[in-house]
């Protein structure tokens, strides 16, 4: 990582403080990396956009010296360097926010930090330093606790701390918001913000296009693994950004025909469950009526009982009384998942590898996993792999879902087109009820509008839809009402028109509703049961 | 034997007794462990065992050296577990595997180093005698007396305790052992710290192999290590990857081995094979005891266990 001879020239304007020029990066046959350019200047917040597959994570890698280019340089302040490894990196001041938080689960806070730390950086004077500098910049940890017991929040809080310890002078934020509520988003925002100021650089990825446009003062759009454009975020519309990413100009979704409504289709009916284990939530008193042809979003913030809401939805825990739970009129909470299934019901869980689908396996077989109980594909307790072959291919074909060969494993795809693909395997059960947990979640913008537009047209089918997801930009999108899952109670649902953003995140924080609103607040209380107590 | 006149000789002795019945099992013990809290499962350590034992016998009769036979040993131990380590850490091979086939090869290799020295004797390997402490009545022998294998197994769960829980290196290894992706993702070396936590696993089983044929019973005989490379790896399970724990279910299932022969010996009418049975048994059931005392959240075995790593790049 020695520098050595002159750099390229850079493009105009001062010295970056990091550039890389004509970055290619093979994999094979595939390249993920073509010709890449990319100059970052101290104090700016510079913005990486492009879908899922687009070369951003590739280029990211590269520049924290987990990746080597097949061609091309990276430079700092104009002097060509080698980073051949994240330890290079960290010593030119490179920093990493991972999307996909690179912790121990096993070990504590503190433990996780000492692992990118000089060695005589250890104990006690290590925790001095968490602490202070969480206490400058209001990210507060404590030390002791072991990760697995951490909220995603708390998680990224180590991530950004870890990062700041070292104090970088190039902090890369890989999808930072993606896990984050909107309140601990702003807390984050701040936080950048500050950084900025201090005279650091920031290479922010996200597929959040207001975001981008609120932060960043100059981005470079990736497709395809070439650079399509630079621009300055603020002066484009969310819309022409998207459009740039994908090349062509995205749809927005249609809305759903109306028709086919069937009166109550789901019914949640004074639901209460204890909670699951040490660090779940208990869900209290639910009660919910979904219409057939209605979307109903379920918005809050992480940890306060969505998986617990969609674990006593999907049979994965039971209700106690069987009529808490009812399905087109019929008692399922004493079901399991695949008697509901048999009821008409779909689900699709949060998480995409290790519980909507295998990763190892191949995609049929993935099909065969959830649809063997209503789909013909076994006879006589044996498989039709033929069928299974045959159903994985017409989810592949309506969805679009690409990957490599006839029938991938499901842990190749990318996350945009395996999530595709769960989607589509539920959707296209034709369920009378679906319920959906994180839809989008970290799946790039065209992709996001296909599933999102799949699930409307469901509802438009006359289907009863239960969508819970942290995206308030979605849920307003296509839900028609929204109620909100604080410490495992749900608020009354109100119809989307009739909130705003403030109003569903003061919920979601656990504040009452407020009496003045505009619009039309409901005349009853928005909360059932009142905030617990913890 | 008659048990009514109880001095404290002979609890030393039967404590003595224990030590050395414990000591091969605490040697090959903590070498896995460390092996397993790297994230590498090596079912090869009957195998790097028995070959330590012929091999060390081997050396130590060319030489006249206890020490050197040993070094043999570990280092037969060492050369055994690293053709482990290139399969398993360096070619991604599946774990399981690989490790029963080295326990095969590890006997079958044992049977041909040993070939030319069965039947021959040895003198154990020397005890240390302090003048004064080691004659001291009661616990003299117990604390003084022993070889220099007793005193390295106890300075190793020692060592390697302090390593893991109170070094960089060794968090460093517990991580690497809890997430291979996110260690790399850091740039931690996750194959190397594998491969060395391999290569000290397999010179520990091969110390133990030696120990067996130089100081336990100092004579070479084929699959001589009759199952202990088995009850380590259990040990370590059960032990909940706790160096200190090793020790004390190694102790136990030492304790239980002589009282078993000694209950044997005077005829209680139970059958024999329950009795030999009892060892695995008592040490089953204390360390799953302990085990279920202190259940918590997170998981208490290395959570990349037994997972292949291949990097990209």
């Amino acid at each position: 990582m020695a520098a050595a001879s002159a750099a390229p020239a850079p493009r105009g304007g001062p010295t970056p403080l990091f550039g890389a020029y004509g970055i290619v990066k093979r994999f094979g046959a595939f390249t993920a990396n073509d010709g890449v350019d990319l100059e970052i200047r101290a104090g700016e917040i510079h913005a990486l956009l492009g879908e899922n597959g687009a070369g951003k994570s590739t280029l990211m890698k590269i520049l924290y010296g987990l990746l080597e280019p097949t061609e091309g340089v990276v430079t700092h302040q104009g002097d060509i360097v080698r980073l051949a490894n994240p330890e290079a990196a960290r010593a030119l001041g490179i920093g990493m926010v991972f999307q996909h938080f690179s912790l121990c689960e096993n070990l504590t806070v503190a433990e996780n930090i000492a692992l990118v730390m000089p060695a005589a950086l250890t104990g006690r004077a290590l925790a001095e330093r968490i602490a202070r500098l969480g206490a400058d910049y209001g990210l507060h940890l404590d030390p002791a606790r072991p990760v697995w017991s951490l909220s995603a929040g708390e998680r990224q809080r180590i991530e950004i701390v870890r990062c700041l310890l070292q104090n970088p002078k190039l902090v890369i934020l890989d999808e930072p918001t993606s896990v984050l509520t909107p309140g601990e988003a702003e807390a984050l925002f701040a936080v950048l913000e500050r950084l900025r100021d201090e005279g650091r650089a920031l290479l922010y990825i996200s597929h959040r296009l207001d975001e981008v446009r609120r932060l960043c003062t100059r981005a470079t759009i990736l497709r395809g693994g070439r650079v399509v454009g630079t621009c300055d975020p603020r002066a484009e519309s969310a819309r022409s950004l998207a459009a740039m990413m994908v090349g062509t100009g995205v749809s927005e979704v249609r809305p759903k025909s109306v028709g086919g409504s069937r009166g109550e289709r789901l019914v949640l009916d004074r639901l209460t469950l204890p909670a699951p284990g040490l660090h779940g939530t208990p869900l209290r008193d639910i009660a919910l009526r979904v219409a057939g042809g209605e979307i109903l979003g379920i918005a809050g913030i992480a940890g306060n009982g969505q998986a617990e809401l969609f674990d006593a939805l999907s049979g994965e825990s039971r209700a106690p009384a069987a009529g808490a739970v009812r399905f087109d009129g019929r008692a399922a909470g004493h079901l399991g998942i695949n008697a509901r299934r048999r009821l008409g019901a779909a689900f699709v869980p949060e998480e995409r590898n290790g519980h909507a689908a295998v990763p190892p396996m191949n995609l049929s077989e993935n099909a065969l996993l959830s649809r063997h109980a209503t789909a013909p594909l076994t006879r006589f307790g044996l498989l039709r792999l033929g069928a299974a072959r045959a159903l994985a291919r017409r989810v592949v074909d309506a969805f679009d879902v690409r990957g490599a060969g006839p029938d991938p494993a499901a842990g190749t795809l990318s996350g945009g087109n395996l999530q595709k693909f769960v989607v589509g395997r539920e959707i296209l059960a034709e369920p009378g009820i679906l319920v959906i947990n994180q839809p989008t979640w970290g799946v790039d913008a065209a992709a996001a509008a296909r599933i999102r537009q799949a699930v409307l047209d469901l509802a438009g089918r006359g289907s009863a839809v239960v969508v819970i997801s942290q995206d308030l930009d979605e849920l307003f999108e296509i839900a028609d009402s929204i109620a909100v899952l604080h410490a495992g109670a749900l608020s009354r649902p109100v119809p989307t028109g009739a909130t705003s953003r403030a109003a569903l995140g003061l919920l979601m924080g656990g504040v009452g509703e407020p009496e003045t609103q505009t619009g039309e607040p409901p005349a009853a209380p928005a909360i059932r049961t009142a905030a617990p107590v913890l | 034997m008659s048990l009514d006149i109880v001095s404290l000789d002979i609890v030393q002795m039967v404590l003595v007794t224990v030590l050395t019945a414990a000591t091969p099992l605490i040697l090959a013990g903590i070498g896995e462990l460390v092996v397993e809290r790297s994230g590498v499962l090596n079912l090869g350590v009957e195998g790097m065992m028995v070959l330590g034992a012929a091999a060390g016998f081997a050396v130590a009769t060319q030489t006249g050296s206890t020490g050197l036979g040993a070094l043999g040993g570990a280092g037969a131990g060492l050369l055994l577990a690293a053709l482990f380590g290139v399969l398993t850490v360096g070619l991604a091979a599946n774990q399981v595997a690989s490790g029963l086939a080295l326990t095969i090869l590890g006997l079958g290799l044992s049977g041909l180093v040993g070939a030319g020295y069965v039947g021959m004797k040895r003198d154990p390997a020397p005890h240390l005698h302090l003048p004064g402490l080691t004659d001291l009545p009661g616990i003299g022998r117990l604390l003084f007396g022993h070889d220099a294998f007793v005193y390295a197994a106890l300075l190793l769960v020692v060592g390697v305790w302090w390593f893991l829980w109170r070094t960089r290196a060794g968090l460093i290894l517990r991580a690497v052992g809890d997430d291979h992706t996110a260690t790399h993702a850091l740039g931690l070396k996750v194959r190397k710290v594998r491969f060395l936590a391999v290569l000290f696993g397999g010179a520990c089983a091969g110390l133990a192999g030696a120990y067996l044929s130089l100081a336990y019973t100092p004579f070479w005989a084929p699959a001589m290590t009759a199952g202990r490379g088995w009850i380590a790896l259990a040990l370590v399970v059960f032990a909940s990857w706790q160096p200190l724990r090793v020790a004390a279910g190694a102790l136990l299932f030492g304790g239980a081995t002589v009282l078993q022969l000694h209950a044997q010996a005077a005829g209680l009418g139970l059958p024999g094979q329950l009795l030999s049975a009892l060892p695995y048994l008592a040490t089953i059931l204390a360390l799953v005891l302990l085990s279920l005392g202190r259940r918590r959240g997170g998981s208490l075995a290395p959570a990349a266990l037994g997972r292949v790593f291949a990097p990209s790049r």
